[in-house]
């Protein structure tokens, strides 16, 4: 099991370590920092490393490094996911997960460490079963514990934790009773050359914020159930009805929760946004080098494409740009060669283009690779898999809650080669 | 106000400042002192000197603080074992506190003190939390059992704690049961044969519905554990099957993970013409594509098991190919798994699509995946041969980039394009040419030059362009050395006129002035080839080559369906068995898949099954080279330069036995040489193209058996009291390739018998005279004969039992006499029984494991070298060998006369004078005779 935690940071320093069994000198890191230099880029550091007597196995998440001592043999998903956890709770519980808000917070952080894990067993990873047992700091409440004497730690055993619904506690209340469900679906793609679509697939999520009182049962229908065909619940969902009815049926979680991810593989045909259309070229023996792109709207079931953020990992040799855009901002980091262009919302009647000229280092040879165009967008009230809920309804309490249903299509890594 | 005040503190005596406020009478000021102290120890600072005094604040009723001080207690308490006693007191009483949290936090924390004086007096309060009402305490109490067990393995046995644990398998809180088998699991990987986790389809049950109610985490230990168990038949199996499925839809890619493995594994149970087969195999593919969503972490680990997958059941993903396609801002490590996923997954559907692909990754900015890029479509074209023109046709594009890297690689995998497909893509030789120079990579080198010496005749100045390359020889690599000296050789033979001079320069180059033995060692066979026979020469240096065959990197059939078994764990992630790495887990249970029970009648016997399951434990890993390794190995390019450990031997010493080698003639030399043949063998078996020893080697095999196959010694047949006074005794042997039964004759009667003759009854492989009974002279009394009677294996089959039992008569003036034998199968293993690697693989993996047996060789002395020469010696062939962990493996083929092929696996262990030999036949039947074989050559 998990034997050791480490927490590096970018500079490649140990600033917090957390040992389950007997102490793992941080030497143990030494390995991973000779691969950390070994990698060209810091993503580029290999999640399982081997040392003559442990395993490390680490993921990369806000520029920090957590790295996992093991020892036996332990399946490293498990590690991972638990990793993965250990950095939602941190950023659940301080708002943002940095270097300094885990040193701001080192003791609360040691606490919620050794109550996720005990002796290497995850232990309590539900961040609503934390919640009880160690209280998110506050200002309010550090006020009011200094005053009091009182501490964040709670007194009472987690409910949760074993009653048969051990995701949601009891005797929840509240004055305004609601439940808020986001339909969020980012779209991958790998466009070619000539804009024909090579890859394209949709991850979808169901994110709740549920605040409902007493022990309320919902069911979620959706017009178009065939569209989920593989799916990943939150443990709360009973998977017979779904497998029966195509109904969600669940006792939710109180707050915030994910209740169900999906995937729209590529070999359903999938709708294509936007379209660019390029024109990158360098010629031989020529300093200059010409840059066109325009956007444009596609398939976006008639709503508007916003927040597109353009950008794109220049060749070396280019030494910089001078292009115009018709709308919105454009840098160029001479340096790193990344090109970023801030479009803002597209106008069908007016696309947005940015066109003007690159300059090369005089006398090199024109660059060999293509640069990709990286795309980000949002079309707000609108799910590209055309997935639509059908109804909610709550059973189990009698009060009758306010319910929205909100959907947004987002590109994930949408990439356009040239 | 944040806990980073704690960290700034006054430069002089903080220890001694710290110890003054927890010893303050102000509880809040004693509680920000101990958090002062947590957070120096969080950071690494020893803060131990403290105590005694943090140990004073330990009785609280302050829950936090409690918390804090045990926190503290874990981290220090091996240190300072004497006062560790003292917090005992508090924590027995803790135990018995009204709150279940504090009991559960007590027993919790007890465990983590690792300090043995200490144990003994935890175990009281342990039993009664192991036993308590609450199952909060109870689950906390069952991982306490854990870590008791890694600091006293023996005090928990003693104490029975192992027993209670077992129990709480069948306990009615589903989190409890999965800490019991988490706890179990940890604890059995210390104690490999103890049996712990013995499951019945009771306690699977329970694990079963256990696994729909508790904790992602817990259900992961259930599905691993589930996994380990081998369902009675396939009812059971499917039954199980149904039950996982839905873990299949788990938000945690773990408990994917997980079940993915339990079904991979029971799968194999069920039959295929069943529906639910079907049904099952549709249903993993989803989860394994979302897999490849998630972070580029887990989708390291997704892949290096799809790669296990992909490679048990193709048919799984085989319509996914898109979602493996990379994208640009992958991390490389994700970017170089994908690749060889997709190899895995090309096939002539959709080799266009991939091909597109990959000539866009093959102009990346990322060096080794470029690189990896360019090897892929050479791996694609011999892989889908209709594609191999479109394959070649890209690599010259490719090549015309000029870009230097791209170019090398390209060259290296237009040579094995060549290999697969001779005399088609030749005309692509001039491009080739044109960037010579540009080469500076040895493989790369190495591979322009294995070109240039194959196709000498069609281009006009491979003499130069070999001789440019011998301007710098001794500043080359091995690798490209012995591959310049075996081209220089071909060019010499196919164009002797223009070219001796520079074949005697090559010559002199690799005998005189070289350090390395290797390219000694072909260098004078070659000279002495050259000077003896050149006939001899040509026919061997510029041999028919044997094609390369596809998929050259799959991985080992035992070895895989072990690694199916380990899916999700860290051995599926190094594609090696667990006991190759994991430290501490000597003799780890070797997994096996279960055998599809659905065939009908068991064809093992009960007896193999327990040889089978009983010798498992010591099975030996095995690994796999890696891909690199095992693809110039096969193709036989010196592309791993051989490694000469410790000082070159004493090089006058080499040129006096250079000097005897050329006095002597070449016979002499393989007759020298062939003590060490079988160790050189498996390499040489698939290319004799550059491997000048191995293709003497493969020679000397051809033109004569050497002696030494193995001859049971004779035994009486026919005993005269049975035969009115003739006795028969006799053996069978095998010499130069004819089976021959070597009889003696003895007359104890007193008349003089005459007409001899002799007749088989039908047998197993045919077996009959292939001439008639030699006895020219009458045989007096008293006198004794020895005849040789040639048999041949055409005559009428009939299937004996047992199957190598042959029914002679045998009939003289006086009488008719019958009598059966036995004669020794390995009669019948033919002189053409070498199988290529390849195809070895294939048909290893073809057969099905339900033919497969296994058998123990006890008392046997030999090294694995000695072994397989030996068993050479009766047309055993090595194929192969890999020594893992001072275990070697030999891999070895047996063909019989009536075209049957035997494969073989043995396993020895050095010290270990007990073998174990699996053999995998497609006529299991024979495989009881084949052993017996083994037992006899080996042992004799």
């Amino acid at each position: 099991m998990i034997h050791s935690l480490f927490l590096v940071n970018s500079s490649g320093d140990i600033f917090l370590e957390k040992h389950w069994k007997s102490v793992v000198s941080r030497s143990v890191c030494d390995y991973f920092f000779e691969a950390q230099e070994r990698a060209s880029e810091p993503e580029n550091v290999p999640p399982v490393i081997p040392t003559p007597h442990h395993y490390l196995i680490s993921v990369l998440r806000h520029r920090i490094y957590f790295v996992a001592v093991i020892q036996s043999e332990v399946p490293p998903l498990f590690v991972i996911e638990f990793l993965h956890r250990v950095v939602d709770t941190f950023q659940d519980y301080f708002g943002v997960c940095t270097e300094a808000a885990i040193k701001d917070n080192v003791v609360v952080v040691y606490e919620l460490l050794e109550e996720m894990l005990d002796n290497g067993f995850p232990l309590a990873t539900e961040s609503n079963i934390l919640k009880e047992l160690i209280k998110p700091p506050t200002i309010l409440r550090t006020v009011v514990n200094t005053i009091t004497g009182s501490t964040n730690v709670g007194e009472q055993l987690p409910t949760g934790q074993l009653s048969v619904v051990p995701w949601r506690r009891t005797g929840v209340k509240y004055t305004n009773n609601e439940a808020y469900f986001d339909v969020v679906e980012e779209i991958d793609a790998i466009i070619d050359k000539s804009g024909s679509t090579i890859t394209a697939e949709i991850q979808g999520v169901i994110d709740a914020c549920v605040k409902l009182t007493g022990m309320p049962d919902l069911t979620l229908s959706f017009m178009n159930p065939r569209l989920l065909d593989d799916v990943s619940f939150h443990p709360c969902v009973r998977f017979k009805r779904w497998e029966a009815e195509r109904i969600l049926s669940f006792i939710p979680p109180d707050g915030n929760f994910r209740l169900l991810s999906y995937h729209v593989s590529s070999q359903n045909l999938v709708a294509i946004p936007v379209y660019v259309k390029h024109n990158i070229t360098f010629r031989e023996g020529s300093s200059q080098g010409r840059f066109e792109l325009t956007l444009g709207p596609k398939q976006t079931m008639g709503k508007g494409v916003e927040a597109v953020l353009v950008s794109s990992q220049l060749p070396r040799g280019v030494l910089n740009t001078n292009l115009n855009p018709t709308q919105g901002t454009y840098t160029f980091d001479p340096v790193t060669k990344l090109l970023s262009w801030d479009v803002g919302k597209i106008n069908p009647q007016k696309l947005p283009s940015l066109k003007g000229s690159m300059s090369l280092q005089a006398g090199a040879s024109k660059p060999d690779e293509n640069p990709t165009i990286n795309i980000q967008f949002k079309i707000q009230q609108s799910a590209l898999s055309g997935l639509k809920v059908n109804r909610l309804d709550m059973y189990g309490e009698k009060y009758k809650p306010f319910k929205g249903i909100k959907y947004m299509t987002k590109a994930g890594k949408f990439q356009v080669r040239t | 106000m944040t806990d980073s005040k704690y960290f700034t503190t006054t430069k002089k005596g903080e220890i001694f400042e710290l110890k003054a406020e927890l010893n303050s009478d102000k509880k809040e000021k004693k509680k920000e002192a101990v958090k002062k102290v947590i957070a120096s120890m969080t950071v690494g600072k020893d803060v131990s000197a403290l105590f005694p005094d943090v140990v004073n604040c330990m009785q609280t009723d302050n829950l936090e603080l409690k918390k804090l001080v045990y926190l503290y207690l874990m981290n220090y308490a091996k240190s300072q074992p004497d006062m560790a006693i003292m917090a005992v007191n508090t924590f027995v009483k803790d135990c018995e506190d009204p709150n279940p949290l504090i009991r559960a936090l007590a027993v919790r924390t007890m465990g983590c003190i690792r300090v043995d004086k200490i144990t003994e007096y935890l175990c009281e309060p342990l039993r009664k939390c192991l036993k308590d009402e609450d199952p909060y305490v109870r689950k906390t109490a069952a991982v306490c059992v854990a870590k008791l067990h890694d600091i006293n393995a023996q005090l928990v046995e003693d104490q029975g704690f192992l027993d209670t644990l077992k129990d709480l398998i069948s306990d009615s809180n589903p989190m409890v049961v999965a800490n019991a088998v988490a706890a179990l699991s940890e604890i059995a990987e210390s104690h490999p044969n103890s049996n712990l986790l013995d499951l019945n389809p009771q306690s699977i049950n329970k694990l079963l519905t256990a696994l729909n109610e508790c904790t992602e985490w817990g259900q992961i230990f259930i599905l691993d554990c589930l996994a380990n168990y081998t369902p009675r038949d396939d009812r059971e199996s499917q039954s199980i099957c149904e039950r996982v499925t839905p873990r299949l839809s788990h938000a945690n890619s773990a408990v994917v993970l997980s079940a993915v493995k339990v079904l991979m594994k029971f799968m194999e149970m069920l039959p295929k013409d069943l529906d639910y087969y079907g049904t099952l195999l549709k249903k993993l593919a989803p989860p394994l594509v979302t897999l490849l969503s998630a972070e580029p972490e887990l989708q390291y680990v997704a892949l290096r098991n799809i790669n296990l997958i992909v490679q048990k059941r193709p048919e799984i993903l085989k319509h996914e190919m898109k979602v493996f396609f990379v994208k640009y801002n992958d991390p490389i490590y994700v970017k170089l798994e994908k690749l060889d996923i997709m190899i895995r997954l090309a096939s002539q559907a959709n080799i266009a699509q991939v091909l597109a692909e990959l000539k866009e990754y093959a102009t990346e900015v990322d060096v080794d995946f470029v690189r990896k890029a360019v090897r892929a479509i050479g791996r694609c074209a011999i892989k889908v041969e209709q594609s191999a023109e479109r394959c070649v046709s890209t690599l010259l594009d490719l090549i015309q980039t000029k870009v230097n890297y791209v170019v090398q690689e390209a060259i290296v995998v237009i040579k094995d394009i060549f290999r697969k497909y001779p005399n088609k893509y030749e005309s692509v030789i001039a491009t080739l040419c044109e960037n010579l120079d540009s080469l500076d990579e040895p493989e790369a080198r190495a591979a322009m030059i294995w070109i240039v010496g194959e196709y000498a005749e069609r281009i006009d100045n491979a003499d130069e362009l070999l001789e440019s390359f011998l301007e710098g020889f001794h500043d080359e690599s091995t690798q490209v050395q012995l591959q310049l000296l075996t081209a220089i050789v071909k060019l010499f033979l196919k164009k002797p006129t223009e070219t001796q001079e520079l074949v005697q320069q090559v010559l002199s180059l690799a005998t005189q002035d070289s350090d390395n033995p290797d390219l000694r060692d072909r260098g004078y066979i070659y000279w002495r080839l050259l000077s003896t026979d050149p006939v001899a020469a040509k026919e061997v240096v510029l041999a028919e080559k044997p094609l390369i065959s596809e998929e050259t990197d799959l991985i080992e059939p035992t070895l895989l369906e072990e690694l199916i078994c380990h899916i999700g764990t860290l051995a599926s992630v190094y594609h090696k068995p667990p006991s190759a790495f994991v430290e501490g887990s000597r003799g780890v249970m070797h997994k096996r898949l279960p055998a599809r029970t659905g065939s009908g009648e068991g064809t093992e016997s009960p007896d193999v099954g327990n040889v089978a399951g009983g010798s498992a434990p010591e099975a030996a890993p095995s690994i796999i080279p890696s891909q690199g390794d095992l693809l110039g190995d096969l193709l036989n390019l010196d592309l791993a330069p051989p490694t000469t450990t410790g000082p070159p031997p004493p090089t006058s010493g080499m040129q006096m036995g250079g000097m005897d080698l050329l006095g002597g003639g070449l016979d002499s030399l393989m007759g020298a040489g062939f003590g060490a043949a079988p160790a050189v063998m498996p390499a040489s078996l698939n290319a004799p193209v550059g491997g000048g020893l191995g293709d003497l080697f493969d020679l000397g095999g051809g033109v004569g058996m050497p002696m030494g196959a193995y001859i049971p010694p004779k035994t009486v047949w026919l005993p005269a009291m049975k035969a009115k006074g003739l006795e028969i005794s006799g053996t069978f042997a095998r010499r130069a390739g004819v089976i021959q039964m070597e009889l003696v004759l003895t007359n104890k009667a007193m008349s003089v018998m005459t007409d001899f003759a002799i007749q088989f009854n039908r047998n197993s492989f045919g077996l009959a005279p292939a001439g008639p009974l030699q006895v020219l002279t009458p045989l007096g009394p008293n006198q004794t004969i020895e005849v040789s009677l040639p048999l041949s294996t055409v005559g009428p089959v009939m299937k004996m039992d047992p199957l190598n039992n042959l029914q002679v008569a045998v009939k003289n003036n006086i009488d008719v006499f019958y009598f059966s034998c036995q004669y020794p199968i390995s009669m019948l293993f033919v002189e053409d029984g070498k199988m290529e690697r390849q195809v070895f693989l294939a048909t290893w993996k073809d057969i099905p494991n339900d033919n497969e047996s296994q058998f123990q060789i006890q008392d046997c002395h030999l090294n694995s070298d000695a072994a397989s020469n030996k068993l050479q010696g009766s047309n055993i062939f090595t194929i192969a060998k890999r020594t893992v962990e001072g275990q070697d493996m030999l891999y070895m083929a047996i063909k019989l006369s009536n075209g049957i092929w035997v494969l073989a696996e043995l396993k020895m262990q050095a010290g270990n004078p007990n073998y174990t030999i699996s053999l995998k036949c497609r006529a299991p039947e024979v495989s009881q005779c084949v052993f017996q074989c083994y037992e006899a050559v080996l042992k004799n």
